[in-house]
């Protein structure tokens, strides 16, 4: 579980869009190894596109993500779905697949992408869930479940191929604040214990300051990066005006 | 002293290896290798092999663990709940420490849910046979709705908007065509093909245009159309509505204070009912079309001839009988579907089975729907 300061994720020149609009262009920054960082900005910004782009759902118009220095969007397919396996994602509204159970849901990364017998696979599946503060909840189909737990199950799956880099699309929407501290908690926990790297996308405040230690802010206007560094620390030291608004919940000036 | 290690196995060979010395009533566990969850899995009787009854202390040595992942918790979460049932200390302090954090958060509370009690057998049956009553409830409120509000719109009271008629009608109808086109030439050409073969045997062959004729007007085309419509339309059309369902669409509408029925109901309703009967007289036609096609390659009958022999066949009962089924069977497409998909479940699933179900009441219904007809034309002499 050694966390060397080289970077795990690192975009640079990124520009993402659809068809001929461009969304956000020009975006660098890297990831350093067990860090939490967070994309931020104002709703319509792009910070889901980014991460689309980050996890392989939406190619990016120019630009280049390496992931541990390979370039992840000029490998073949093949290994693209390779590298994938390194990601578990979390998305905004848990996604779960409504179909099965919250324990099938977390195993089936497991029965199609491993060749662990079924034994190994429950057991795998039962950990993951005990983590999380599911371990109850395994036959409940994902209907059966509170926001809360929705996204606690959302992460239990994430965690099914004991990804290396976890991606969370605003993990704390939909939740009350006590809700919200409490999966702030247990990601931070998760991640000491895993040495995971975390890229969150959120503009959830006071998650962001409690566990983000680095960061890249995106303009809406600027289409483009516009400030660098912790949550904290930006709200703390950054003069970009829509920047410091965010930060403080003001209007911009 | 007694020494236990991991079974030998191909699977294991490059993974994770625990070695337990067991000295006394004391097991010391050295754990050694990468433990990689999804290349090694878990061995689920690890726990049983080392915690035997008279062991009381349980440590740990990870000086030689490599890399680790969620296999290694597992392994030690089984040791843990193994030693706490045999009442043996579990001393994690040889563990390295993000472990020790896992274990904790593993073991930690879970999240609180509410305890449903298993439901007693004659409440199950209470319940079913109330649901199957509201069931029917609706249904009843649903006809009511259809007379009361199909009323309405034609006196133009109702809050629907013609372009979601014209749209409807379009999805309905004109994009119906070529399917329509296809199936009707199809079943025309089939009945004469019969037609040719066993009244020829009779020395009846130029009768095959009554065959045609009647086969189509009074039977096929109403029910072949509506099968048609029911597997694209119906399905569609509850698709649709329950997925709008999933998606808080209609609570939205109920919400604003639209009328569900009106918005989403009353446009799918009308456009199939209204389209069905052109489509009916369109399937006749190319069902004829069809009947000659065949009748002509392998009788040579002339067009004049069938045509004529089709016409003295025909009666306007016959044309009434065909035009009333496919209206009929339209609004019971158009009513199954919508209610399905309004009684459907909020899930990606639940729009699967709203489809499936009302496709199989649509076509059920229509065959069903098709023999009272007959029955009741027989009975009246018609």
């Amino acid at each position: 579980m050694a966390s060397s300061t080289r970077p795990k994720l690192q975009v640079e020149g990124l520009t993402v869009g659809f068809g001929g609009t461009i969304i956000q262009q020009d975006v660098s920054f890297s990831v350093t190894a067990g860090s939490v960082f967070a994309i931020m900005g104002s709703s319509g910004s792009g910070k889901s596109s980014l991460m689309r782009a980050m996890i392989g759902l939406l190619r990016p118009m120019a630009g280049s993500i390496r992931v541990e220095d390979e370039d992840y969007w000029a490998a073949t397919e093949a290994r693209r779905a390779q590298i994938d396996q390194g990601f578990g994602v979390l998305f905004q509204s848990g996604a779960l697949w409504s179909s099965m159970t919250v324990a099938e849901n977390v195993a089936l990364p497991l029965h199609l992408l491993s060749a662990l017998d079924d034994a190994s696979i429950r057991q795998l599946a039962e950990i993951k869930l005990s983590l999380v503060g599911l371990e109850g909840a395994g036959d409940d189909m994902p209907a059966e479940l509170s926001g809360g737990m929705v996204k606690r199950a959302g992460l239990a799956r994430a965690l099914a191929l004991d990804p290396e880099i976890l991606m969370l699309d605003e993990p704390s929407s939909g939740l009350d604040p006590i809700t919200a501290r409490r999966l702030d908690d247990l990601i931070l926990e998760l991640r000491d214990g895993f040495g995971m790297t975390i890229v969150l996308v959120s503009h959830d405040l006071p998650s962001l300051f409690a566990i983000c230690d680095d960061g890249v802010f995106l303009g809406a206007e600027s289409r483009t990066a516009i400030a660098h560094g912790a949550p904290r620390q930006l709200r703390d030291d950054c003069n970009d005006p829509t920047v410091h608004a965010f930060m403080r919940r003001q209007r911009p000036q | 002293m007694t020494v236990l290690q991991t079974p030998k196995s191909p699977m294991t060979a490059k993974g994770g290896v625990w070695t337990a010395s067991v000295d006394g009533s004391t097991v010391s566990i050295a754990l050694s290798g990468d433990w990689v969850a999804r290349r090694d899995g878990v061995e689920f009787d690890a726990a049983v092999k080392i915690i035997r009854p008279g062991v009381s202390l349980v440590a740990f040595d990870a000086v030689k663990l490599g890399h680790w992942d969620s296999g290694l918790i597992a392994f030690l979460f089984n040791l843990r709940r193994a030693a706490a049932q045999t009442g043996a200390a579990f001393q994690d302090d040889g563990l390295p420490a993000p472990a020790r954090r896992l274990l904790k958060l593993a073991e930690g509370p879970a999240e609180p849910r509410p305890a449903v009690p298993p439901t007693p057998l004659l409440e199950r049956v209470g319940l079913r046979a109330m649901a199957l009553w509201t069931e029917s409830v609706d249904a009843a409120a649903l006809c009511g709705n259809v007379l009361l509000r199909g009323a309405a719109t034609l006196r133009g009271r109702a809050s629907m908007r013609t372009r979601d008629l014209v749209s409807e009608m379009f999805d309905a109808g004109l994009a119906a065509l070529p399917i329509v086109t296809l199936v009707s030439a199809l079943v025309g050409g089939i009945l004469a093909f019969i037609g040719a073969t066993e009244l020829s045997k009779l020395g009846a062959g130029s009768y095959v245009a009554n065959l045609v004729a009647i086969g189509m007007v009074r039977e096929m085309a109403a029910m072949m159309t509506a099968i048609i419509m029911a597997g694209r339309t119906g399905g569609a059309y509850a698709a649709t509505v329950s997925a709008m369902q999933g998606a808080e669409e209609i609570d939205a509408l109920r919400a604003i204070g639209i009328s569900v029925f009106d918005y989403l109901i009353l446009p799918r309703m009308l456009a199939l009912t209204a389209m069905m009967p052109i489509l009916y007289l369109y399937s006749c036609g190319v069902g004829m079309v069809g009947g000659l096609c065949v009748g002509a390659a392998t009788l040579k009958v002339t067009a004049v001839s069938f045509f004529v022999q089709a016409q003295r066949a025909l009666t306007g009962a016959e044309l009434a009988i065909g035009l009333t089924k496919s209206l009929c069977f339209g609004a019971f497409i158009a009513i199954v579907a919508c209610s399905v998909g309004l009684r459907a479940d909020r899930s990606a699933t639940a729009v699967g089975k709203a489809a499936t179900k009302a496709v199989v009441v649509g076509i059920v219904g229509v065959i069903t729907l098709d023999a009272v007809f007959d029955l009741c034309a027989s009975v009246l002499g018609v």
